[in-house]
């Protein structure tokens, strides 16, 4: 870079220059640093996300990521409401996968009151959970693609979206605001037709899958512009605190589905996909074969799934079912006092995480022995796989940002709480 | 497995170590504010322990008179596979504690975060800046004397 007292000089330099339209000037006329501010109104951004990106050229020299601008306070709110009336918040958090928020939310005050829901509910909940996984890096792959300029796999992939969101409208009467747990079980029982229909996903799954493999694994422009992008080393990973996807990329088999067991989890045999590369491309690799994993874990749950109640016998403290609410008299005081006053959990404090699509997701809820939490602190993966974004882009290009992104996976929901 | 640890704590940290219970299986030890970068290095970089993922940074608002701020630590163990939950306890006219961001990087917006919501400060962070609230916001929502409704006229509205 030229000293400024020759600033002079240069200018008529770089002004020959242009009239002459010769290219081949050694001076740049914008030879100095660039701010640019990215989003939080940016489509490649995944929603409110704002980036400042200080560029030298076309090379990303520093980057600073602005989180808030979806921050509703839920944690707040959280102080202020029983433990029942949370439920439909959690669906707003991660709104990707809102069933397997439900799950940790109704495990996490579970794990406060000591309560254990019958296997059934256990099963139904893991179904949920791998469902929403499913849905959650459809899209996220989906995008990631169309980040990078593949669209066709978008539209693939919402079409096999479409069909679980189907099964959720079954479910539990919503499409994505779930609300499906309750605090000692589950709103509504798994019916014959949902086993009909995740069987009827699950036979077409694979082959759809295989479609957009065949279409993205050897398409040369896709792996160009994934490969050796937004990598970061195993060491730096732990020491950033990541979790999900971009820890198991980078060569850590961490998944607290195996290695912390929650539901039963311990009964279905499922394995740890893990890839040392840690670029994009890994991050990529991953959640396919996650999402495979899953169709596997579906498969068995889905075999085994057992008969019996779905919500605990415990009058106190799980909600009575709706039509009994309506017609008799001590059912529906206690659904009054349930929703008004709360489930009364012991004085201590929990923290139960889970391994949601985007990593650990978890609560840490501090009880006074009340029906409303005195704190609870949502751990969201988001939030924390985003403080890697500065590593993970530094010295790449700024068209390498948007993939980054992609393959972090942010739902700012999540991330802004 | 919590036996162990709070074994090796006590052997190690006999004067800072203010308390501990184990509630549902979680194990949680309080220690005095001053030592916790002291021990959170001991637990990450101690063989058997080897707590290297630091999962969650919290306040806690206890609207107490002595002590009515509490951070807390949640810290996990890859090859143990195992949580610790660590507390140290603040006075509420000088909030202050040292970041453990020298321990582990990932720390870093936990703390901000922190600081954003309770105005607890961290000596030593590198970047202490609000982590939601707008930068000259003048309170701190997730005090338990902040209303629900927040404060009228705190955030001016953009000028048309």
């Amino acid at each position: 870079m030229s000293a400024r007292t020759a600033e002079e000089p240069r200018k008529s330099q770089i002004l020959v220059a242009l009239e002459d339209q010769d290219t081949t000037v050694s001076l740049d006329p914008l030879e100095n640093e660039m701010v640019l501010n990215m989003g939080p109104q940016h489509p490649a951004t995944h929603g409110v996300l704002r980036l400042l990106v200080r560029l030298d050229g076309e090379t990303v020299t520093g980057c600073v990521p602005e989180l808030g601008y979806l921050h509703r306070g839920y944690e707040k709110i959280a102080e202020n409401c029983t433990y029942h009336e949370f439920i439909p918040h959690t669906d707003r958090l991660d709104y990707l996968s809102p069933l397997s928020n439900n799950v940790a939310y109704a495990l996490a005050v579970e794990k406060l009151a000591g309560i254990e829901v019958p296997k059934r509910a256990q099963y139904v909940r893991v179904l949920c959970c791998e469902m929403a996984r499913i849905a959650s890096h459809l899209v996220a792959v989906g995008t990631m693609g169309m980040d990078v300029g593949a669209l066709t796999a978008l539209l693939w992939m919402f079409r096999e979206r479409e069909k679980l969101v189907d099964i959720f409208d079954v479910l539990c009467g919503a499409r994505f605001t779930t609300s499906y747990t309750r605090i000692g079980g589950l709103m509504q029982d798994w019916t014959s037709q949902c086993t009909e229909m995740l069987k009827q996903f699950l036979t077409e799954f694979n082959d759809d899958l295989a479609e957009v493999e065949k279409l993205l694994y050897t398409n040369k422009i896709f792996i160009d512009r994934c490969e050796n992008v937004g990598c970061i080393s195993r060491d730096d990973a732990i020491a950033l605190g990541m979790t999900g996807p971009i820890l198991r990329a980078a060569g850590v088999p961490r998944d607290l589905r195996r290695d912390c067991p929650y539901l039963v989890y311990p009964d279905l045999d499922f394995e740890v996909i893990t890839f040392t590369e840690s670029d994009v491309l890994a991050r990529f690799y991953v959640r396919m074969e996650e999402m495979k994993q899953s169709a596997v874990i579906l498969r068995q749950a889905v075999e085994k799934l057992p008969e019996g109640p779905i919500n605990v016998n415990d009058t106190k403290r799980v909600l009575p079912k709706k039509e009994r609410t309506y017609t008799r008299m001590e059912e529906l005081i206690h659904d009054f006092m349930l929703i008004n006053l709360g489930i009364d959990p012991p004085v201590g404090e929990i923290y139960q995480g889970i391994e949601s699509s985007r990593g650990e997701f978890g609560f840490y809820i501090v009880s006074d022995g009340t029906g409303q939490p005195w704190r609870m602190k949502i751990r969201s993966p988001s939030m924390i796989n985003l403080s890697a974004l500065p590593t993970m882009v530094k010295g790449g290009m700024v068209s390498d940002i948007v993939a980054i992104i992609g393959s972090i996976d942010p739902v700012m929901g999540e991330a802004d709480k | 497995m919590n036996q162990l640890i709070l074994e090796k704590l006590k052997v190690r940290f006999p004067k800072s170590i203010e308390g501990s219970d184990e509630f549902r299986g979680d194990l949680s030890v309080r220690f005095r504010s001053e030592d916790i970068v002291k021990v959170c290095q001991f637990l990450r970089d101690d063989s058997d322990l080897n707590f290297d993922l630091i999962v969650d940074i919290c306040g806690v608002d206890m609207y107490r008179p002595e002590g009515r701020f509490e951070v807390v630590y949640h810290l996990y163990s890859i090859r143990n596979k195992k949580y610790i939950r660590l507390k140290v306890s603040l006075n509420e006219e000088k909030p202050v504690v040292d970041s453990v961001t020298s321990v582990w990087s990932g720390a870093n917006w936990h703390e901000r975060e922190t600081f954003d919501m309770y105005g607890i400060e961290f000596r030593g962070h590198p970047d202490l800046r609000r982590m939601y609230m707008p930068e000259d916001y003048e309170h701190y929502p997730l005090r338990k004397d902040f209303p629900l409704m927040g404060i009228p006229d705190s955030i001016p509205l953009p000028r048309k």
